[in-house]
């Protein structure tokens, strides 16, 4: 098991996003400056040496959550601290250069994560120049070398342009560019969901392999389960924005308590043939422009009665995990 | 780090970029192209030769004391009253058109290129701050951009000229004239370059590869000059070619209105503004020759901006 000490703590992080329409439309259409919440009052930890999954359907705020910790987006509400600091939007100059290189992020789309027009050496060495500005250009290119092969690559694929590579080697590239300033936490945003699967088990497991390295901290978002059980100590379950459940990889799959995430596990296909009957995942995900009162899982849940439909639930420790629903809490479900 | 056992680590050095451009999709498209060909070599033999007028040119038309006014007026191909041979004739002050016509390219060319330069790099710059920054900034850029392009591209730079001849003392307008020529076509032709590149920031902005980028904490100007305007320069150097034949069509266009440069360093446009005053006596290679030059100059120029559009558009490939 891991040590408990939290690298990463998210506290009731929100994020809104602006998404009205210009001001003269509005004067004219006589509409209200209108907001997504698409991220909510979302508090969760992750320790040191762990992997937390964060899991939910598209538009649940799974990648808005990954770019709010790595700072490429500002919370709207709530604070990150890393490493018991704050990542509050003044950080400048030293300290905000010590605590940047202690973690990085690996993109979806291998494609889109690499600069076209840079050599992969200058695209890994990009963060040594960055956090290693004393090193020589041939340091530089040595380091590289060692980084590529350490990632599965030959050093001499440090001349080729991205587009030389297929799919999993880029991923490999965007990997060993996120080693290169000896990060401690990796955010990963769906890193593989762009990949073929027979390629999907391959950076997963050389992923785990750099964790046990390196010691390395994951935040692995992801909409795949399966991926998911397979790299996760912890899974947070994300619904609309808000946590709907968060507890250890093992016991999430074998008792989920949310009727959420009972209902993505029951869509999982079932491959061991045991005879489990699929079942479909009911409705959709309501519009978080408007979305409903309460608990924002009640129109699509099987459970829910009068109170879910007014108050919000709270994530609350239910013995095993945490879970944010008033029949779990009530002990209906 | 795992270092390699024994092998070597060294990722090996880049190809020489001579090899590299050799054999690249643009010159494999280039050497399919017998047009671009064609004009890519006038283009190399006007410049050539106006960058060499004062080694090549028969007579210096800038020197009064070479001139010969009873020389005025030899039609091309003929020996002068005065027995001197002018190949393309003279002018009604006894110039030899020729080597006018060499010396005057130079100075379009001079203007031309000057004039694109600054055009792009007041243009690149905004385009590139608007795009990246979006929001209020995106929108004064912008909307100064609409108002640019709202007006003909001749009509700011004769309002700027018109401007710059207030500011400037009579004294030294003179000598200032081609620079205030190259700021004022260059101030009428930056819009094209900020609104597309601003466009193309825009979409590479959202790019991971910049994301990745700001996380590594690369200073914002860091991250336009190195990640960005790599990738926008494309169709860049397209409007950029094709700007700098508009821009040595409009400095012609303001020397035969007679605002551009001095008459005593006549460019181009200065020459057929000369050569319509005697077009209907007769006297027509005044005109013609400096109108063909500059004619053959911009469409060549304008040619090769086609094919380079196309060659660097990967969807018409």
């Amino acid at each position: 098991m891991t040590t408990q000490t939290p690298l990463v703590e998210v506290n009731h992080l929100s994020r809104r996003f602006d998404v009205s329409k210009p001001w003269l439309n509005r004067v004219i259409e006589r509409t209200d400056k209108a907001y997504v919440r698409a991220v909510d009052d979302v508090t969760f930890r992750i320790n040191k040496g762990e992997t937390l999954a964060l899991v939910g359907e598209s538009g649940s705020g799974k990648s808005t959550i990954a770019r709010l910790i790595v700072g490429l987006l500002d919370p709207s509400e709530g604070d990150i601290h890393f490493d018991g600091k704050s990542l509050k939007k003044g950080l400048k100059g030293g300290e905000a250069r010590r605590l940047r290189r202690r973690f990085q992020m690996i993109f979806q789309d291998p494609f889109a994560s690499l600069n076209p027009r840079w050599r992969v050496t200058d695209i890994i060495g990009e963060p040594l120049k960055v956090f290693e500005g004393g090193l020589s250009s041939l340091e530089r290119r040595k380091r590289v070398g060692e980084l590529l092969t350490l990632v599965g690559l030959s050093p001499d694929d440090g001349v080729k342009f991205p587009h030389e590579f297929s799919g999993g080697q880029r991923q490999r590239v965007a990997i060993a560019r996120a080693l290169a300033a000896r990060p401690d936490f990796i955010v990963c945003d769906e890193p593989t969901s762009a990949l073929d699967v027979s390629v999907q088990a391959q950076i997963l497991n050389l992923m785990k392999d750099l964790q046990d390295e390196f010691g390395l901290t994951f935040l692995f978002i992801s909409h795949d389960l399966s991926v998911v059980r397979h790299m996760a100590n912890r899974i947070g379950v994300l619904y609309l924005g808000r946590l709907a459940e968060v507890a250890d990889s093992k016991t999430l799959f074998a008792k989920p308590r949310h009727p959420y995430t009972r209902m993505l596990l029951d869509a999982v296909p079932d491959l061991e043939m045991t005879g489990r009957k699929r079942k479909k995942v009911e409705g959709e995900i309501p519009n978080p422009i408007n979305p409903p009162p309460g608990c924002a899982f009640h129109p699509r849940c099987p459970f829910a009665n009068e109170r879910c439909r007014m108050e919000i639930p709270q994530l609350l420790w239910n013995g095993e995990g945490e879970t944010a629903c008033h029949g779990v809490e009530e002990g209906r479900i | 780090m795992a270092a390699g056992d024994g092998k070597p680590i060294l990722p090996p050095e880049p190809p020489g970029r001579l090899y590299r451009a050799w054999d690249s999709d643009i010159f494999y498209s280039y050497r399919r192209s017998p047009v671009t060909i064609i004009a890519s070599i006038v283009v190399v033999i006007i410049v050539g030769a106006a960058l060499l007028a004062p080694w090549i040119a028969p007579y210096n038309p800038f020197n009064p004391a070479s001139l010969n006014l009873m020389d005025g007026f030899t039609p091309p191909f003929s020996e002068s009253r005065m027995g001197n041979y002018y190949l393309l004739g003279t002018d009604n002050q006894g110039r030899d058109v020729f080597s006018t016509i060499l010396y005057g390219s130079r100075i379009s060319l001079f203007v031309g290129f000057s004039a694109t330069l600054f055009a792009m790099a007041l243009g690149i710059s905004l385009g590139l701050i608007a795009g990246y920054q979006g929001g209020t900034t995106d929108a004064i850029i912008m909307r100064v951009t609409d108002i640019q392009l709202s007006f003909p591209a001749i009509l700011i730079a004769l309002l700027i000229f018109g401007i710059a001849r207030g500011i400037i003392p009579p004294s030294q307008q003179e000598s200032m004239a081609v620079y205030v020529l190259i700021v004022a076509i260059g101030l009428a032709n930056w819009a094209q370059f900020a609104r597309t590149v601003r466009g193309a920031t825009m979409v590479e902005r959202q790019k991971d590869y910049v994301s990745a980028a700001r996380i590594m904490g690369v200073h914002p100007i860091l991250i336009l000059a190195r990640h960005v305007l790599p990738n926008v320069m494309g169709p860049v150097l397209v409007i950029a070619t094709i700007g700098l034949a508009l821009a040595i069509i409009e400095e012609a266009t303001l020397s035969f209105l007679g605002v551009g440069v001095p008459p005593t360093q006549p460019s181009l446009g200065t020459l057929i503004r000369i050569g319509q005053q005697y077009l209907f006596s007769g006297e027509w290679w005044i005109l013609f020759f400096p109108a063909f030059t500059l004619i053959l100059l911009a469409l060549s120029v304008n040619l090769l901006g086609d094919w380079l559009r196309d060659a660097l558009n990967p969807r018409l490939r």
